[in-house]
Order: C-alpha cells, then structure tokens, then sequence
C-alpha cells in the first residue's frame, strides 16, 4: 500500500520546510528552513524523528489533508485551531499532542491562533528530494522540495517511510507572546540622528502587511538617516533590522537575500527570533537595547528550555 | 587586512576591510574567505564576502564571537594564492529587444551606442562578489565616463540573462527578477544551474569575466 497525503485545500502559505541550507550565502542561495526553529524541533520530537526532519510549515490558513495508507501518528506544534474527521466522528485537535490517523482521515488545519506559523510532522517520511542538502522550499528563489512552489490544492505527497514507535505523546506548553523585541545595536547605528537612536528604543512599532519569509516591514516613526541611505552593498543575517530611505525598518527572516545595501541600526538576538516571526500583521512591538555577553546568556536560557520541552517525551 | 571585527548581532562577525570598492580591497576579502571556507570550521554556517566586508555567521551552539574572532585574527591567509583565476567569456547580444535601456545609456553618458559597445566589451572584469539572487556575479569596474545610477523607478521584472550596469559595475542577472540596472544585452549562457549541487556558479569570487559580442543568429543557436 502506498501512503501519502492529499491536499484537499492548500492553505495561504504551505511549504515543506526543515533546518534550511548552509554554507551557501557566498553563492547567493538564502539559508530559508522553518522560521520558528523550536516550534520544528518540538514537532518532530513528540513523533519520535530526528529533530532535523522535514515537515509540513503553514502560515495563517493551513490545509486541509486527506490521509490514505495504514495508520500513522501526526502532530501539530504552534498556536493553531484544527480538527480530525475521523468518518462521522470530529475531534478538536490540541496542539503538542500526537494522534494516530487512518486510511480515510481528514485533518483540517482552520488557522493559527494570534500568531502566523505552525508545523505539522508525522512519525515518519515524505519523499522528498533534497537541493544542497535539505528540502526547505523557498518559492522566490524557486528552490527546494514541490518545485520551489508552496502547495497546491489536489497535489499528492508520498510517505515513503513510517517509523514505528509509541502513540500518545504530548508536552505541556504553551507560545507566549513577545511584545519587547531584544536587539544588539547594529554596525550602522551612528547613521542615525540622536533623536530617532532614543525613539527606536522608546517608541512603539507595529508589524505591516508586507511581512513574509524573506522579511517583517514595520511601521511608525520615521527613523531619519544623517549619514549615507544607501551603503556599498554587504552581507546580512537573519534578525538583521535595515532602515532604508523611507525611515521605516524593515526585519530580515529566514528566507532574505544575501546581501543588501540599507543601513543596519540593529540586529534581534537569536534567543528572540522564533517570537519575533510568530507576530501576526498589526502585532505592536517595542526594541530594548541588549549587549552581547547578555544575549548570549538568553541563548543558551532559550536552548535549555527547549531541551526541557523535549526531555518531557 | 581587515580593519576591525565587530559583531553584527549575536551569532555573526563583521569583518571591516575599509571603505573604498577596489580590487585589492576586495583580493584581501577573498582571500580570508577562501582560507576560512577550506578549514571547513566546526559552527561556522555562512561567509558572505562582499566589496570590502565579509560577513560570518555561526551557530550559537556550537561557538560564539570570542572564539570566531580569534581564529580569524589568527588566520594566515598569505598562504593563499590568488593568481589561479580563472577567465569566463560570456556572449552578449546587443539586438534592440535584449538592449532595454541603451537610449537612456546614450543620453546619460553623452555617448554614441557605438562607443558605449567598444567601452563595454574590450576589457576584463573582476567579480567582486556574487548573490542577491543565487549567482549573480558583481563585475567591475566600468571606465569613469560609462558609470551611471540606477533607473529611478527599477523595473518589476528584468528577463533572465540580462546585463545591466550601475555606477562602477556590470551584474548579470540570473533570473527574471526586480531591478533597477540599466540592461545593455542578454546572455545566452547559464550563469547559475541549480542542477549542479557542487558548484551551480559559473562565475565566482576573483574570477575575470570578458564579454563577447554575438549575433542575433547567434545567440538563437547557441543552446541548440
């Protein structure tokens, strides 16, 4: 019997994503993988898989999947509303808690709750193909599994492996959200006028529409340049917040171009990052200035906590 | 060499090499870069070297700033030889249909199309950098009298195989992508092909690139 799931409705933004590609920026090729790192990792550890394997990313809406084959445990991390048809029978769908599917089974993934992503994994393997080592899709880049494209309705995805292990497996917790964004002052910081230095960290910012994988635009004060709006075009990482001519700073995510000529006024730590991609357009935001030595010491607070999450399996 | 190391955030260094866009400059970046990505570091996930700067991100867990910065103010990269260049001839059509902007070209440089070809194609260029879009390559430096800026309004899709130019550089672009470069000719050749795992570039860092001229006739029978 083959297994596989049909996508009855593909939802907004619907990817396979997994810890993305590296040591690749040097060619032009963005790092992409699933933008909230822990989110992913709980995901495949309440099912029992490596914690790097592929899963299903879904942004707002997600799918409707229809599930054909022999039975199979899924989970669903993130804040996210869903329900299981199970013939006539529906179930309200928790997130962190593992079910078991049958030949038959619909999961219908309704929305995220307040925030944007949410992962799907089942206890076992989608045949994917690999591109420079992982299978994360980047649609703009047209690069990864399904073609570089998100999911269509009526596409077909073949499970290829099932690894049997134990049904029944949940974690307590819950997504808090971040409302103050921590931030290490960026290497263009002087660029700024000292009024608009103060208001960065002072003022409120709120998350505008134009938000996707590649970047978080915000908006509000007007942060006014007084040195050069435009820089001799260089490297960028994820959290990297560029103000270009507008005055309106711009977050770079997961899926950013490699390099860019904008001015950097800040960079959100790594212990932030999966908060920060969590807020939803119209998600009001404050940044608090951070040294290194500090955000280094949240890292490793965010990691141990994960690893906490995990060794609750 | 490097004019300072500051962090860019908490899981990236930022290699200063000054200012100024010259190809010594951007030699010293490549170099580092080069020497970096051989030793294949533990916790390094990206070196992004541009015109003067070269970016190096790393993963929180396995290392950090302190011991990044270390090992590249203690890396030797005199020992790496950089006049192992490789020289790529790309051909370029200049029909109207593929030359979007050369009326604009002629009116801001006060050139005759004739001269603004001569200039463009009997010369070498170095490629500073690649990326944007996977495998654009950076290519530089035009003459002072063929530099310009971008167009004021960049156009919401350049074709695939484009050249463009802006100020001191020539770009190639490798997909149809946004962009405000003034597009001279297209290319037939692939410069980026992502069927090739190992190295889908066809032009890197510190590679010499030179145009070709081609006919119309030519460039259609060029992938045949």
């Amino acid at each position: 019997m083959i297994n596989y799931f049909e996508i009855v409705r593909a939802g907004i933004n619907t990817t396979f994503q997994d810890n993305g590609r590296k040591k690749l920026f040097h060619i032009g090729i963005p790092l992409s993988g699933a933008m909230d790192q822990r989110n992913f990792r709980l995901a495949n550890s309440i099912v029992g898989n490596k914690v790097n394997n592929p899963v299903i990313e879904f942004a707002y809406q997600g799918p409707v999947i229809r599930y054909r084959g022999d039975k199979i445990n899924f989970v669903i991390t993130g804040d996210v509303i869903f329900k299981i048809t199970k013939g006539k029978k529906e179930i309200q769908g928790n997130s962190y808690e593992s079910y078991s599917i049958e030949d038959g089974d619909e999961i219908d993934i309704i929305s995220t709750n307040k925030s944007v992503y949410g992962y799907l994994a089942i206890n076992g393997e989608f045949n994917l193909k690999l591109q420079w080592g992982s299978c994360s899709t980047n649609t703009k880049a047209i690069i990864g599994s399904n073609n570089g494209e998100k999911f269509k309705d009526g596409q077909k995805f073949e499970i290829k492996k099932i690894n049997l292990n134990q049904i029944g497996k949940k974690i307590d917790y819950i997504n808090t959200k971040i409302e103050k964004i921590r931030v290490i002052k960026g290497t263009n910081f002087n660029y700024f006028s000292d009024q608009s230095k103060k208001i960065f960290f002072e003022k409120e910012f709120t998350v505008s529409k134009l938000t996707d994988r590649m970047g978080m635009r915000l908006e509000g004060p007007k942060i006014e340049n007084i040195v050069n709006t435009n820089i001799k075009s260089e490297g960028l990482v994820k959290g990297v917040i560029q103000v270009p001519a507008d005055g309106n700073p711009i977050i770079m995510l997961s899926d950013h171009g490699t390099i860019g000529g904008y001015p950097k006024i800040g960079v959100v730590i790594s212990a932030d990052y999966d908060k920060l991609v969590q807020l939803s357009p119209g998600s009001k935001i404050k940044f608090q200035e951070i040294n290194l030595s500090d955000a280094e010491t949240l890292f490793k607070l965010y990691e141990m906590e994960t690893q906490n999450l995990i060794s609750q399996l | 060499m490097i004019k300072n190391i500051s962090n860019l955030g908490d899981a990236a260094l930022y290699c200063d090499f000054g200012d100024e866009v010259n190809k010594d400059i951007n030699s010293q970046v490549i170099k580092y870069f080069r020497s970096l990505k051989e030793k294949n570091i533990e916790g390094i996930i990206n070196l992004t070297p541009s015109y003067n700067k070269l970016i190096i991100s790393f993963d929180l867990n396995k290392t950090n700033f302190k011991e990044i910065k270390k090992l590249v103010e203690n890396d030797n990269v005199n020992e790496i030889e950089m006049n192992s260049v490789k020289i790529i001839e790309i051909p370029v059509c200049c029909e109207d249909t593929f030359a979007l902007d050369i009326e604009r070209l002629e009116t801001k440089l006060s050139l005759k199309r004739e001269k603004i070809y001569e200039n463009f194609f009997n010369k070498d260029y170095f490629c500073y950098m690649t990326g944007f879009i996977a495998g654009m390559p950076f290519l530089g430096d035009l003459e002072k009298n063929m530099r310009l800026n971008r167009l004021e309004t960049p156009r919401v899709k350049v074709p695939k195989g484009s050249i463009g130019l802006t100020e001191q550089f020539a770009n190639i672009y490798t997909f149809e992508s946004p962009g405000g470069w003034n597009i001279i000719g297209n290319t037939p050749i692939k410069i980026f092909d992502s069927s090739k795992e190992e190295n889908p570039n066809l032009i890197n860092p510190g590679d010499t690139v030179n145009f070709k001229k081609i006919s119309l006739k030519e460039y259609n029978n060029f992938n045949d």
